[in-house]
């Protein structure tokens, strides 16, 4: 049992509206980053529909961001809310390695 | 907001490789000014051979001496405990960072919280970076074991392309960059950064040998840059690092005339009179107990006096037992240590290995800035570390202090058994002016016999003479040289003695023979006045007759007148005869 699954569980049920707090650092608008929104919208509105926020930090426009988060690889993908934190960096093509960095699938 | 990906080349540069100062002590000088400017050195080393703290104090340096800001960031220390482990080494990295002169970054990876997928590059790091450079206006960075981050990422291929993308960035922003490396096996980093950073490699070492750790840097690589080659001992102390450049490549040190005393008047005389130059290798080597730190204290005593500063490396007592043991020969030293002319510095030589020693006595002198050295004694130094190694300390050590005209006195313990003049370290070539002590055993004695083995450069006593402990110093007196060879002690008082008797005996002699001869003097003087007393008295009785006579003569006349008027006498009362009258004269007596 873990933590993903109580996760699916509860949001199965129904019984609280959870909103999903994602942050997405980026650096300028290229092809990487662009390919890394277009996937994670995707996939939200696949699983998440409803119940996510996406903030995207352009890294060249704020770059005092990048400490807060620790952020080194461009583009990486921040799950702030639920806890724990959770990072999944690249340009996330690879579907099912996203859902399993944000516990969406189990490891 | 400011430009994250590289700049524009800059022109051609023309002129020798532009460097910046370090400000690590002694680093400046093997690399011929410092660092590359502008480009990123490689600091590689084991673990705890001082890589972060040639980083720091890199950044500190320049910080505080050369008005360039540092951005510091650290891949695995965090910054509180950055900030403690550097105090202790005299860096107060929140005061700089307070002023803004240094910025501090940790860059934590967690692996755990990490997935991976599909491409990325490491932007996020070029932008902290570039923000954390143009926020202080940095001119200088330290990336602190940067190779860290090949354990938050799987994907290798992806990392190294990145780091070589972040040193050509690094370089084209002109900041002068310090990258640390763990070194492992035989190669200088884990993942072959040494590959990309190709513009000067430093290798740090720390070496256990004999139980004693001993520090190195080594310059591997420095492109476009002569400079030292060898294996440079180095120290971190509450100053930082120093480092210990070889100063001897040359032979090229300044040379004096000047004489110093060394505080024996004989020794002295022994050595052309005015004792050995200034800036010279002095060497008293003997058995033990033969006097040689009685002679370098009575040589401290003298440059002290001389307002000269001495700096005494006592590697086998404690300064307070020099102190007391000189004092019974009335050498008290303690004042000059009160008022700041004499510093003792003692340790055992085995506490650490050559380098670090020969790296401390370095920087004790450049703090002190002595006339006098004295090494007491440089043949513990055996203990740790082999003869080649010894010599080779020693002739660094040496060549240092000549090249800074400063006079070292080294004492040498032979062993008992040891031929003298090969046992030295085999440092006797270096050295200019050897004294050598010795026992001489006789008649149940031992006495101490000093003599000059060499001395360059002046014209210096062959005469062996013995050393005498006295309460007002070091004496030497001459030996007594006869048939039976060189006798000391109280051989030589024998034989002395025995000389004075003898002189004794023969003045008292002649004493004696003066007085016969003024009696006989006297006796002939006497007899020459009885005999003139004689002669005196012949001559008187002589003159006395020869008046008689004359008197004589005269009364006979008188008498025949007398006679012949008598004669003519009618009533004639003569018959003729005369009765001579009786002379009035009184015979002498």
């Amino acid at each position: 049992m873990n933590a993903a699954d109580d996760l699916l569980n509860t949001d199965d049920l129904e019984l609280e509206p959870l909103v999903w707090d994602l942050r997405l650092y980026v650096a300028g608008q290229t092809p990487k980053c662009l390919t890394a929104f277009a996937n994670l919208k995707r996939l939200c509105e696949e699983h998440l529909e409803g119940r996510y926020s996406i903030e995207v930090i352009d890294l060249l426009q704020n770059p005092q961001l990048a400490e807060g988060d620790q952020i080194l690889a461009i583009p990486t993908l921040v799950r702030r809310l639920p806890n724990p934190l959770r990072k999944v960096i690249g340009d996330l093509s690879n579907e099912e390695r996203v859902l399993v960095g944000l516990d969406l699938r189990p490891r | 907001m400011s430009e994250v990906s590289p700049g524009t080349p800059g022109e051609l540069p023309d002129g020798p490789l532009p460097k910046v100062r370090s400000g690590i002590r002694g680093l400046d000088e093997i690399t011929g000014g410092g660092l590359p400017q502008g480009r990123a050195t490689l600091v590689s080393g084991g673990v705890g051979c001082g890589k972060t703290l040639f980083g720091v104090e890199f950044l500190v340096r320049g910080a505080e001496q050369f008005g360039e800001p540092g951005v510091l960031m650290t891949f695995e220390e965090s910054p509180a405990e950055l900030v403690q482990n550097v105090r202790s080494l005299g860096f107060d990295l929140k005061r700089l960072i307070a002023e803004k002169r240094v910025s501090l970054h940790y860059v934590h990876i967690d692996r755990r919280e990490i997935e991976e997928t599909g491409e990325y590059d490491l932007e996020g790091l070029f932008v902290r970076l570039n923000y954390a450079i143009d926020a202080i206006g940095a001119k200088r960075v330290m990336l602190d074991t940067i190779e860290s981050i090949f354990s938050g990422f799987d994907n290798a291929a992806i990392l190294r392309a990145e780091l070589r993308r972040l040193f050509r960035w690094l370089k084209d922003k002109g900041v002068t960059t310090v990258i640390t490396a763990e070194a492992e096996g035989g190669s200088l980093s884990r993942h072959g950064l040494e590959e990309f950073l190709s513009d000067c490699v430093i290798r740090l070492d720390r070496r256990v040998s004999d139980e004693v750790a001993t520090r190195r840097l080594e310059i591997v690589k420095y492109r476009g840059s002569p400079h030292g080659t060898n294996e440079y001992p180095f120290l971190i102390d509450e100053g930082g690092i120093s480092i210990l450049p070889i100063t001897s490549i040359g032979l090229q040190h300044p040379v004096s005339t000047e004489r110093v005393s060394t505080g024996i008047p004989a020794l002295d005389q022994m050595l052309g009179g005015r004792g050995p130059y200034r800036g010279s290798s002095v060497l008293v080597s003997g058995t033990a107990g033969t006097g040689k730190t009685s002679i370098a204290g009575q040589m401290v005593h003298a440059a002290c006096a001389r307002g000269e500063r001495c700096l005494y490396f006592a590697f086998e007592e404690a300064p307070e037992q020099i102190i007391r043991n000189l004092r019974s020969i009335g050498n008290d030293l303690q004042p000059w240590r009160d008022t700041g002319m004499l510093l003792f510095q003692a340790a055992r030589p085995t506490l650490h290995g050559l380098e670090t020693h020969l790296a401390q006595i370095h920087k004790c002198v450049e703090e002190f800035q002595p006339s006098l050295v004295v090494l007491d004694p440089i043949t513990n130094f055996i203990m740790s570390g082999s003869q080649v190694q010894v010599k080779a300390m020693l002739i660094r050590l040496i060549d240092y202090l000549k090249s800074r005209q400063i006079t070292g006195l080294f004492t040498s313990l032979v062993g008992g058994d040891d031929p003298v003049e090969q046992s030295e370290a085999g440092v006797s070539s270096l050295i200019d002016t050897w004294i050598l002590l010795r026992f001489l055993e006789s008649n149940g004695e031992r006495n101490r016999a000093l003599y000059i083995l060499k001395s360059r450069g002046m014209p210096h006593s062959n005469q062996v003479r013995e050393m005498l402990m006295t309460e007002s110093g070091v004496e030497l007196t001459d030996v007594y040289l006869g048939s039976g060879g060189v006798l000391t002690g109280s051989a030589r008082y024998v034989q002395e003695a025995r000389e004075r008797a003898e002189a004794l005996r023969f003045r008292q002699e002649l004493d004696a023979q003066e007085r016969e001869l003024l009696r006989q003097q006297r006796d002939v003087e006497r007899q020459i006045e009885t005999l003139q007393a004689d002669l005196q008295a012949r001559r008187d009785r002589f003159e006395r007759l020869r008046a008689h006579e004359g008197q004589r003569h005269a009364v006979g006349l008188e008498d025949r007148s007398e006679l012949a008027r008598l004669r003519h006498d009618p009533a004639g009362t003569t018959d003729g005869r005369v009765e001579p009258q009786p002379s009035r004269q009184v015979e002498a007596p």
